[in-house]
């Protein structure tokens, strides 16, 4: 394939960089996607094939960053707020992996929609002081289509109508629910007790056989392990089918340092490969889908210099509420989340009342998964050594009696919250590492109070003998720990006021488009992927539309 | 026969290990194996492929071809990586774009060194006392311990899976995996 001339660039083979790579190739666009990390996913040249790396591994997947990044290679540096100094922390911050299939690879795959005021909060519920609020510019049915297309290109299991709360739907899941996990039954139904309405969470796992791979056999080692029988449609389901094309071609292990532009426009990049060796590659269309953190970042390293680049980053605030149990509930067998609910999502007037109490003309919540992964190896690392450490492990307060909630608390954009570049902490190619500067807003902080008690008494009523809430971020560790980044490059109809547009074309160079979580002006109360992915669909669509008329 | 430790390097940190996961009615890490697990890590590169990531997809236990024991080969970078973090830096610039670095193998050598070479000849009480009052250094080893205790047998530990067998932990069972009803019954 040397010498010949791509339609496109895609930076990051991730959830937005395969949906691309997908929608581009099936309107006959001929793409490269560059990945700087390895590739353990498909055979870029037989792409029938499946690769087999992947395993139920803890050493692996959880101490030896197989996924990537590698914090030594690249770290990442961290502070709460430039009162800080230049950081207070340097190496393993925020590791969506960095690997052929991105952030899919490790996901449990939870693909929930967002709600259709998720799109217009600054209008819905008014500004909040501190916060950068914005609307989207595009609406809930501006994306629904997508959606829809995003559910059937990625697989995705769930049972339409059993959320009160969802936004319309113009047809079915494809495929049903799998099977619920014993805690997350425990959980629901205490959930309806307290008048909530739990519902099978929307999953990017197979639950039949679909589109050439087999169904989920509920191993256990989900969330943050790849799928070693690929029944995860989220990471490869979309890159296999463009690679197929015989239209994209796969450059793993391949670092993009640099985006070049001449005279307002793209005209390709320069990229380090495996063998070290810096090259450029010409194309007509850039687009980049390196995630919430490494968008900006290339962004910056490559001279963008618009001063909303890297802003407003989000990551949601995590309170996850844990309770013991007294049976056991074996949460390594399931798919680590089987139900979730969006009643925190939706302010009623007991939460307003609580708001203005905390000082705040309102808050909102997140999406509530009922949770309950477990591992040996993390519960031995939480485990004190001696005598003591064989008694709890055979116990297992953890592995076999800890069931939880996670909520994902919408965080608020604020302009103090970034990404950019270190000043002095490099990764081992030379580059600046990339710093992240984040503090909660009040809003989250009272919204995760306020349900956090209630999803306490929740897991009471379950059964729980007690129940203790923790946050991501918190007072002990102020990284947040969320792997769901957005907001990093907002889109909007101002170059004022955003960096890109509505279909994800930077204002200053419209050849480079956004295909990832950084166009979010709000982050809602759900995982970004669905959205993200919806979102590819839409620009990549309206992109090769616009090339062909 | 150990790849990386001395002799006697290996005799105290057998004995570190099995204060930190003792032998009860159950095994602990003396049966498990622990120390060789540690011992593996550090001398990775002793192994060809080195001894960083086991292989997919399955291992064989629960079925299927038996990858694990296939370790991955390593990119040039991750073999910069590896050996940076094991061996230390040794004042090679291309391991030392962010200033040198201090290798596991230079931590437990020290360690080591601190609780005592006669550490496995002293009795529990006075073991104890050294691991608590080399604090950082017991919690850099616990961390190992628990993955030489419950990783996967491929890596050296959890010798004959007797880790996850005595906290009644299957282990890795793809391909089987679990049932509808494993999955969703009490």
């Amino acid at each position: 394939m040397a010498g010949r001339d791509f339609d496109a660039v895609i930076i990051g083979s991730g959830p937005g960089g395969s949906t691309a790579a997908d929608i581009l190739t099936a309107a006959g666009w001929s793409v490269v996607l560059f990945e700087k990390g390895r590739n353990h996913l498909i055979d870029a040249e037989d792409p029938s094939r499946l690769a087999t790396d992947f395993s139920n591994d803890e050493i692996k997947f959880f101490a030896r960053h197989f996924l990537g990044p590698d914090p030594l290679l690249e770290p990442r540096t961290f502070r709460v707020s430039e009162e800080d100094g230049d950081r207070t922390h340097t190496g393993e911050v925020n590791n969506v992996p960095s690997t052929v299939g991105g952030g899919g690879t490790h996901a449990d795959g939870k693909v929930p929609r967002f709600r259709d005021d998720d799109f217009r909060v600054l209008s819905e519920w008014g500004p909040i002081e501190g916060a950068a609020l914005a609307d989207w510019p595009l609406t809930y049915d501006d994306l629904e289509p997508a959606y829809a297309e995003a559910e059937r290109l990625v697989g995705v299991a769930g049972q339409a109508g059993a959320n009160p709360f969802a936004a319309p739907r113009s047809g079915p899941y494809p495929m049903p629910p799998g099977a619920p996990m014993y805690g997350s039954l425990l959980t629901a139904a205490a959930a309806e007790q307290h008048g909530w309405h739990p519902y099978p969470a929307p999953t990017a796992v197979n639950s039949v056989p679909y589109d050439g791979r087999p169904a989920c056999n509920n191993c256990g080692f989900c969330a943050f392990f790849g799928c070693p029988i690929h029944a995860k449609g989220d990471p490869v389901a979309s890159l296999q089918r463009a690679l197929l094309t015989g239209r994209a071609e796969l450059r793993a292990e391949t670092f993009v340092s640099r985006i070049l532009v001449r005279n307002g426009r793209a005209t390709g990049v320069e990229y380090i490969g495996a063998d070290g060796a810096t090259r450029t590659e010409s194309a007509g269309h850039v687009i980049l889908a390196a995630g919430g953190l490494e968008t900006p970042r290339l962004l910056l390293l490559s001279g963008f210099d618009h001063p909303l680049i890297g802003r407003h980053v989000m990551f949601h605030f995590q309170s996850y509420v844990l309770g013991e149990m007294p049976m056991r509930i074996h949460g390594y067998k399931g798919r680590s989340v089987t139900h979730v609910h969006d009643d925190f999502i939706v302010p009623d007037a007991d939460s307003r009342a609580a708001a203005r109490e905390a000082g705040l003309p309102w808050f909102k919540g997140g999406m509530v998964e009922h949770a309950c992964p477990a591992h040996p190896l993390v519960e031995a690392k939480f485990t004190p050594w001696g005598p003591a450490h064989k008694d709890a492990m055979r116990a297992s307060q953890m592995r076999e009696h800890l069931l939880g909630f996670c909520m994902q608390g919408e965080d608020l954009p604020q302009l103090a919250n970034r990404v950019d570049l270190d000043p002095s902490v490099r990764d081992v190619r030379g580059f600046p590492a990339m710093r992240v500067t984040y503090r909660p807003h009040r809003h989250e902080q009272a919204a995760s109070a306020y349900y956090g008690a209630k999803m306490e008494d929740c897991l009471r009523t379950a059964g729980a003998g007690w129940a203790f809430t923790y946050t991501s971020p918190s007072s002990i560790d102020p990284k947040p720990i969320s792997r769901h980044v957005a907001g990093t490059t907002r889109m909007g109809p101002d170059p004022a006021t955003s960096v890109c547009d509505a279909w994800g074309r930077v204002h200053t160079v419209p050849n480079v488009v956004v295909a990832d979580s950084s166009l979010f002006p709000t982050g809602a109360g759900y995982g970004p992927t669905l959205t993200l992915v919806a979102l590819a669909i839409r620009n990549m669509r309206a992109l090769a539309t616009e090339r062909a008329g | 026969m150990p790849v990386y430790f001395s002799d006697r390097q290996f005799g105290v940190i057998e004995a570190v290990c099995a204060r930190l996961i003792p032998t009860d009615q159950d095994p602990g890490a003396t049966e498990a194996g622990v120390a060789d697990y540690i011992d593996g890590l550090l001398g990775a590169f002793h192994f060809d492929p080195p001894r960083i990531w086991a292989g997919g997809a399955f291992s064989g236990r629960f079925g299927g071809s038996p990858g694990f024991a296939t370790f991955h080969r390593l990119t040039p970078l991750d073999e910069l990586a590896w050996r940076t973090r094991i061996e230390g830096s040794r004042g090679q610039p291309e391991r030392e774009w962010n200033g040198p670095v201090v290798g596991w193998q230079e931590r437990y050598s020290a360690g080591l060194e601190a609780l005592g070479s006669d550490f496995a000849d002293v009795g529990p009480e006075e073991q104890d006392r050294r691991l608590e009052a080399n604090r950082e250094f017991t919690a850099f080893v616990y961390d190992h311990a628990c993955e030489g205790m419950y990783g996967a047998p491929e890596y050296g530990g959890n010798r004959d899976g007797v880790g996850w067998s005595y906290i009644g932990f299957p282990g890795d069972v793809q391909p089987r995996g679990y049932t509808d009803a494993e999955v969703s019954g009490p």
